[in-house]
């Protein structure tokens, strides 16, 4: 199996399935000829061209807007949004429309469309290039967000999103584009929607998390081997709607549950996995729930000291971790 | 003074670099912001410009090696001192729900630990915790379960059990439950109400309160004398006899006032000092024993308290005793001299912090002044005492203040009234 990274099993996801169906085209800011600025789409331009790769104004409700408009119409569209920050032009179309339209219209219309954006900090990239948006639209049936965290996780859940019949928000933690690497078979598969991936079995503390923070996760815990403690970690790969019954064995299993996400602390995702964890599992629980998240202040700072105050790290993973295990 | 120089950061979303060209070579001597290498990365070709002026030392990395950010590249011996970088780790905030209990933990169980406890007859007493401050964690008692030991139950004696050796277990059950023989010869009383209680609060004190112990004599021959003297006439005028006993509770009280320490209880992060002084007395009936209480005994003269000991005595006979006139005792005083005891060390009258019995006086041959053997009055007056609360000094203090006060007793400085 080849070993690529992140970012080109987002190419190779899209490659193959524009291959294989017709219908799958891509548009957005610069993601023609120039491949898009973290160049997710590279090449793409070239073996399709510009009908089926399509460059946009910077206009992000026109992107979504587009999009919807060609699902409804039976296409299966892939819109890059450059940066997650820059998602919110297109709140309305996303949250007004795309989600809403198959129960607006009774099961008569539907709007199979993948909205990528990469997301996540931690890369100097300040205010308006490092925010987690996730929570905003966690909180709006009729979408699907995925958050997937390995190179092979984002070519399986990707084909997944783009055969969906239904919106997928498919978040791409920028900083691990060329940070983290994997092995990823050449032939098709997908992986299921809405189910989270143990990624590695323990005894002693459960963390839940997603994204980025899950190689944090695996790397603490990998320390804490090394003094005999055995950490479970669950990766969410879809933050909503939630993997409940996934959650619940979960967090059953050590009793003592660390939640992680490099969004800001209240009304995260993990508010909703605490909820579900509360919900289920008091008779099973040993510790207080703990969340280790960014602080309540408004977005990612930019000078290094600042931003690594915000940003989680596997240090202060292990931390966290290592406190609950002595609880 | 030698330092690093890392792979910079040289955009975002970039995560590492190749070394395209070194522009300088171990010996060379450079200043700061001169560029040391050319770096290639996947967006971006860069000169990577030194971090400090010095004489580099080691080339790390060779060129076309690619290495993320933040590796070490090379190594340059500087010419000034650096200043440390501080340390960050002040402004990393703890996860805080964690953090404040770190002691006496022992008994604050986790909703999974009491379920296990009692799915398993697990009796959580004798289980050690390794938990932060003793807590028992959930995998202790995975553990404990797993081992095959479980600690039952049974009167606090610690009792092993091998799942698999059933043998085992019937014999033991054999030395608990009565054989059928044996039951004829004996009577089953059934433990309910006052009894109950009682048994509750005695293993409750016994257990949680470490008593300590001690004892004085006092030399009770003055009042002796004044009573011998006055009861007679107390009786007529008031209709309620003048025993030894109110005079015990003034002189202790009155050194109550002096060490309030004593009149105090533990509670598990603080010890509460009573400003009101509320005397429990012990009242027996045949089967039981009842414990009411005389309010604000500071406030009372020696009639006043002869009349509230008599009253509560007649109460606890007739059963009239209700549970408010049972409650908010401060210290507990116990006349078992009454019984003929001249000995006893008394179980302290949770979660008061002592207790003191007076004995019976007894007449004994005592040297007093002038080396000379005298016939006197003597009593024990015995006191345990919550040594969580309570040490030996103070203790000491107050009952020779108590002794003081009895021993001080004369018919011109003991108004009755």
């Amino acid at each position: 199996m080849p070993v690529i990274s992140y970012i080109e099993a987002v190419t190779l996801a899209i490659k193959e399935e524009m291959e294989r169906d017709d219908k799958v085209f891509v548009l957005g800011e610069d993601v023609g000829a120039r491949g898009g600025v973290f160049r997710a789409t590279s090449g793409l331009y070239e073996q399709f061209g510009e009908t089926r790769v399509i460059d946009t104004p910077l206009a992000e409700s026109a992107i979504v807007g587009v999009g919807i408009g060609a699902a409804m119409y039976g296409m299966r569209p892939i819109a890059e949004i450059q940066f997650a920050d820059f998602i919110m032009p297109a709140v309305n179309q996303i949250v007004s429309e795309a989600a809403r339209i198959r129960y607006r219209s009774n099961n008569d219309w539907n709007c199979p469309m993948v909205i990528r954006a990469p997301y996540g900090g931690g890369i100097h990239g300040a205010l308006y290039h490092s925010q987690s948006v996730e929570a905003m639209f966690a909180c709006i049936p009729g979408l699907k967000i995925v958050m997937p965290s390995t190179p092979y996780d984002v070519k399986g859940l990707l084909k997944a999103a783009i055969r969906d019949n239904d919106p997928v928000l498919f978040f791409e933690h920028k900083r691990a584009y060329r940070l983290i690497k994997g092995e990823v078979p050449l032939e098709d598969y997908t992986l299921p929607i809405g189910k989270a991936d143990i990624k590695r079995n323990g005894q002693d503390i459960t963390v839940i998390t997603y994204g980025l923070a899950v190689h944090f996760a695996l790397q603490a815990a990998e320390k804490l081997a090394e003094d005999g403690i055995s950490a479970h970690v669950l990766d969410l790969r879809t933050v909503y709607p939630l993997d409940k019954a996934a959650i619940i064995e979960a967090a059953k299993k050590t009793g003592k549950v660390l939640l992680v996400t490099e969004d800001n602390k209240e009304g995260s995702i993990l508010s909703e996995v605490a909820a579900i964890i509360a919900e289920y599992c008091l008779f099973d629980l040993d510790a207080p729930i703990q969340r280790l998240a960014g602080p309540d202040i408004p977005a990612m700072p930019y000078a290094p000291t600042m931003e690594k105050f915000f940003m989680i790290n596997p240090d202060k993973l292990e931390r966290a971790m290592r406190d609950l295990a002595e609880f | 003074m030698t330092t690093e120089i890392t792979m910079p950061q040289l955009g975002e979303s970039v995560t590492e670099g190749t070394i395209s060209r070194w522009l300088v070579k171990p010996g060379d001597k450079v200043n700061k912001y001169d560029p040391i290498a050319e770096v290639m990365t996947d967006k971006v070709n860069a000169e990577i410009p030194s971090s400090y002026t010095g004489t580099i030392k080691d080339l790390i990395v060779s060129v076309d090696e690619t290495v993320e950010v933040g590796r070490v590249i090379c190594t340059i011996n500087v010419e000034e001192t650096v200043p440390v970088a501080s340390n960050t780790s002040v402004l990393d905030r703890e996860p805080a729900a964690l953090q404040p209990a770190e002691i006496g933990q022992k008994k604050r169980y986790s909703p999974a630990v009491l379920r296990i406890a009692s799915e398993y007859n697990i009796d959580l007493a004798l289980v050690r915790g390794t938990g932060r401050g003793g807590r028992i964690t959930r995998k202790d008692l995975q553990l404990l379960l797993e081992s095959g030991t479980i600690l039952k139950e049974s009167n606090s004696r610690l009792v092993q059990m091998k799942r698999d050796e059933t043998v085992l277990n019937k014999d033991l059950q054999a030395d608990q439950v009565p054989t059928a023989a044996s039951i004829a010869r004996e009577i089953e009383i059934p433990v309910a109400g006052v009894r109950k209680v009682i048994a509750a609060k005695m293993v409750k004190s016994k257990q949680e309160v470490p008593h300590a112990w001690t004892m004085v004599e006092v030399d009770v021959t003055n009042l002796v004398n004044l009573r011998k003297r006055l009861k007679d006439r107390f009786k007529q005028t008031e209709g309620f006899p003048l025993t030894f006993f109110p005079f015990f509770i003034k002189a202790v009280v009155e050194a109550l006032k002096d060490f309030p320490q004593l009149n105090s209880m533990w509670t598990d992060d603080k010890i509460i000092q009573k400003k009101d002084i509320h005397i429990s007395i012990a009242v027996a009936t045949e089967d039981a024993l009842y414990v009411p209480v005389i309010k604000h005994a500071d406030e009372k003269t020696i009639k006043g308290l002869a009349r509230e000991i008599h009253e509560l005595a007649a109460k606890v006979r007739n059963k009239s005793i209700t549970s408010s006139d049972m409650q908010d005792g401060t210290f507990t005083i116990n006349n078992t001299g009454t019984f003929g005891s001249i000995l006893s060390a008394p179980i302290i009258n949770f979660p008061q912090a002592a207790i003191l019995t007076v004995e019976a006086i007894v007449k004994r041959p005592v040297i007093i002044e002038n080396e000379a053997i005298a016939i006197r009055h003597m009593v024990n007056l015995c006191l345990s005492l919550d040594h969580r609360v309570l040490d030996g000094l103070i203790c000491g203090r107050f009952l020779a203040r108590v002794k003081e006060n009895l021993q001080s007793i004369t018919i011109g400085n003991t108004p009755l009234y």
